[in-house]
């Protein structure tokens, strides 16, 4: 193997690391080291002078490597990569010695410790170098289409953006219709807009739209590949009901004998086991729900059978297992509530009721006709009882975070239960106010200022039935008052939580989720609609909480970034990744088990390991794991590994 | 009227105790009022249990000895269990009655108590009351 020319940049980065490490000292121990035909030092190397500096040196003395001693690689590996490419040299042969972050910053003070510590990353770098190969980087195809997981609004909106820009949609809806939870409230808060307006357009232009292929009542059942190129197949649930045959005329829905709790009126009204989950469902098809279905239960009954004039009721009819191929995968699961009774000290009762069962008490087409009445005896409640932070805000009982929407919906619920019954008072217990967007605080404070509702700040500790009212013990810790209220209806604003199915979906995307099954994104600050894995996005609340404009937002963002994914011809993946020696592997199969990310597989005919590099991270796990050496990292073999330990421990032995 | 609060106040070795002897983080409360909203003795209560924990945050001893509160806890421990933050106000409580019983000042003194209650009065609640009210 040639020799390479290398060259050693050694950056000052202002005092950042000329403060603690000698520069001039480093320059002069490094520049007789083999290998080394240039070294220099500069005060900013990423800026333009620095780089012309580079450029300059490159060019002079023939240099094919260079070893940029600065800060972290995930800071300019990137500018520095580029600039040797752009100069001719191989950027693999271009390395990052981190003498900032791991030297200079955490030695801060020891001037001669850090100076030695700089000299011998530089040098164990440079080892490292001398024994990197050339690579160019690896080109993988790209499937132009996009899976989105969960038909609520955040599903919906980044379906949209991504359909209207020409590119094909597969949706998973995993209940019968699209819509959401925002289908099951009232208004919206801040503008009062309605939801039938707001929700129903954009639900029929999903289900229209020639770009996306819909599937409701259908899940995830298996995902396999890598960005660009994932196979999903998705399990179609049997509806029971053959939509080739059925003209929606209604009649099976009158005809079952089975009443169960509605879902989507959150058990305020019933449903049949043959239903439509509401008025302005979409796909509007009745499906059979197998669980409650007498049929299915054992019973003869075949009442729905009988009604259709079609004969489109297939009891028969089985699941059905679709494959699709797309490029990238956005997970829009949302969210569920806190139940009611997770804090025992409030009372389990009919007029306990939580904020999407309000909603649906509000809506004009919910069970009440949008009259507030209370579920127990049907009667106009005079005195409501809100409660903020039922469950968040509660490590104890519930979760420890806020669930960002609550302050904002129940001053829309106190605003809506005033303009349904005048007369009658609302009360509504908070901690404190979080209203931190536009006119959200305006929004809140009128609710005081004209509805004359009544916020107490304080918590409640007990709600228990006394006759036809509920007494609400509470305090007001401004007065420093112990509180009791004889409420006709209390109304909890829950704690937000994951969709209970997100943590089963994400073992299967192989993306991670946080403590509380919220899915975790790539990187908080800067990369809040990625996960970490590439081609896999989230939007809305299968993050975190979050209301109407951020969900949007997040979904639109989610279908940006997808978007300039494809705007390329194909992908690029870092050739820096996993390689087996055929001729010494011997099928153990222990890099299989432990690659986190699927890439490893056994060839079934000549029983050697086989690395999909186009998914291969390049963590280097299974090289470490690989027990006859066969399996070795590009460019951080074991023999480089070695040089660079020898080095580093130098000192010690 | 104005009280002063400095660093000197906000640790001050009353506070230091408090912490120490229930094995508290008195910073945990957020003040949201729940231990006095369920308090069964708050109706007879000068200051609520919450606003206990807010005197003994500030450091301030004086409020806190002036208010019969701490007294009049049960220990009934509905807080304690209430609690979101995990607060067991039953051993600030105690901590509390105490740090004063350790200056030899008796809540409760058997010779002040009229003949005729102490008649009336069930053995073992005196003793119980003797033991949690008297150094």
């Amino acid at each position: 193997m040639k020799e390479k020319r290398i060259g050693v940049f050694v950056c000052h980065c202002g005092l950042n690391i000329a403060g603690t490490v000698d520069v001039e000292q480093v320059v002069e121990q490094i520049k007789d080291y083999p290998g080394v035909a240039h070294a220099e030092h500069y005060i900013y190397m990423c800026s333009d002078p620095g780089q012309e500096l580079v450029r300059k040196a490159i060019k002079e003395k023939g240099l094919d490597g260079i070893i940029m001693s600065n800060c972290s690689p995930s800071l300019h590996q990137a500018t520095f990569r580029k600039l040797a490419a752009s100069e001719g040299v191989n950027p693999y042969f271009c390395e990052i010695a981190n003498i900032r972050e791991q030297c200079s910053w955490p030695h801060a003070g020891d001037k001669e410790t850090a100076t030695r510590k700089a000299v011998a990353i530089i040098k164990a770098i440079i080892e490292k170098l001398r024994r990197n190969i050339s690579l160019t980087p690896l080109v993988v195809p790209l499937t132009k289409r996009v899976l989105v997981i969960g038909a609520g609004v955040a599903g919906m909106q980044a379906a949209l953006d991504i359909a209207d820009s020409g590119y094909e949609v597969v949706l998973v809806e995993q209940s019968p219709s699209i819509g959401g939870h925002t289908a099951q409230l009232s208004e919206t808060f801040l503008t009062g807009d309605v939801i039938p307006g707001l929700v129903s357009p954009m639900m029929s232009k999903i289900a229209s739209h020639p770009n996306i292929s819909l599937y409701a009542y259908s899940e995830l059942e298996d995902v396999s590949g890598y960005v660009g190129n994932f196979q999903v197949s998705i399990r179609r649930k049997a509806t029971s009901v053959d939509e080739s045959k059925c003209n929606y005329c209604g009649l099976c829905l009158e005809s079952c004998p089975v009443k169960t709790a509605s879902e989507f009126d959150r058990e305020l009204a019933q449903r049949g086991a043959i239903y439509i989950p509401f008025l302005e469902a979409l796909p509007q098809r009745p499906v059979i729900d197998r669980e409650t279905c007498r049929h299915f239960g054992g019973d003869k009954c075949q009442a729905c059978q009988e009604a259709c004039p079609q004969n489109a009721i297939d009891f028969k009819q089985e699941d059905t297992i679709v494959e699709e191929e797309v490029g990238a995968i956005i997970v829009a699961t949302g969210y569920e509530l806190f139940p009611c009774t997770g804090i025992a000290e409030y009372a389990s009762d009919p007029d306990v009721i939580d904020g999407l069962q309000f909603e649906r008490l509000l809506s004009p087409s919910g069970p009440t006709s949008g009259e507030v009445r209370k579920p127990s005896d049907g009667k106009i409640p005079e005195q409501v009882v809100f409660l903020q932070c039922v469950g968040s805000r509660d490590p104890e009982h519930g979760v420890s975070y806020c669930s960002r929407v609550c302050c904002m919906y129940v001053a829309k619920h106190a605003l809506l239960y005033k303009q349904a019954v005048p007369e009658g008072q609302a009360y509504v217990f908070y901690m404190d106010i979080r209203s931190d967007a536009k006119g959200y605080e305006e929004y809140v404070k009128k609710m005081v200022d004209e509805e004359r509702v009544l916020y107490l700040r304080g918590r409640v500790s007990r709600i228990f039935r006394d006759g036809d009212k509920l007494k609400v013990w509470g305090s007001d810790t401004l007065t420093g008052k112990s509180i009791e209220i004889a409420a006709d209806l209390v109304v909890l604003a829950t704690a937000m939580v994951p969709n209970p199915g997100a943590k089963e979906l994400a073992r299967k995307l192989n993306i991670i989720v946080d403590q509380y099954g919220f899915i975790t994104e790539a990187h908080i600050k800067l990369r809040p609609v990625e996960t970490l894995t590439a081609g896999i996005y989230l939007a809305g609340t299968a993050q975190w909480p979050r209301d109407l404009p951020d969900t949007i937002a997040s979904a639109s963002g989610a279908a940006s970034k997808i978007l300039s994914l494809f705007s390329r011809r194909e992908l690029l993946h870092e050739p820096t990744v996993a390689v087996v020696d055929p001729e010494v592997c011997r099928g153990c199969g222990q890099c299989v088990a432990i690659c986190a990310f699927k890439a490893i597989e056994l060839d079934p005919v000549k029983k050697v390991a086989w690395v999909n590099e186009a998914i291969c991270d390049g963590c280097g796990a299974c090289a470490v794991t690989c027990p006859s050496g066969a399996m070795q990292h590009r460019n951080w073999t074991a023999r480089q590994f070695f040089e660079v330990i020898d080095i580093a421990t130098a000192e010690y032995v | 009227m104005r009280i002063q609060i400095s660093s000197r106040t906000l640790q001050s070795d009353f506070v230091k105790k408090v912490t120490e002897i229930s094995g508290q983080d008195l910073l945990a409360c957020n003040q949201c009022g729940k231990c006095s909203a369920g308090c069964p003795m708050c109706f007879a209560m000068d200051l609520l249990p919450n606003q206990i924990i807010r005197l003994a945050q500030l450091g301030l001893e004086e409020d806190i000895a002036a208010s019969k509160t701490v007294w009049l806890c049960a220990s009934c421990l509905t807080c304690t269990v209430r609690c979101p933050r995990g607060v067991d106000l039953g051993r600030v409580m105690e901590a509390i009655r105490l740090i004063t019983l350790r200056k030899n000042i008796d809540y409760v003194g058997a010779a002040k108590i009229p003949k005729d209650t102490i008649s009336e009065l069930p053995q073992i609640a005196l003793v119980s009351s003797f033991r949690k009210h008297t150094a």
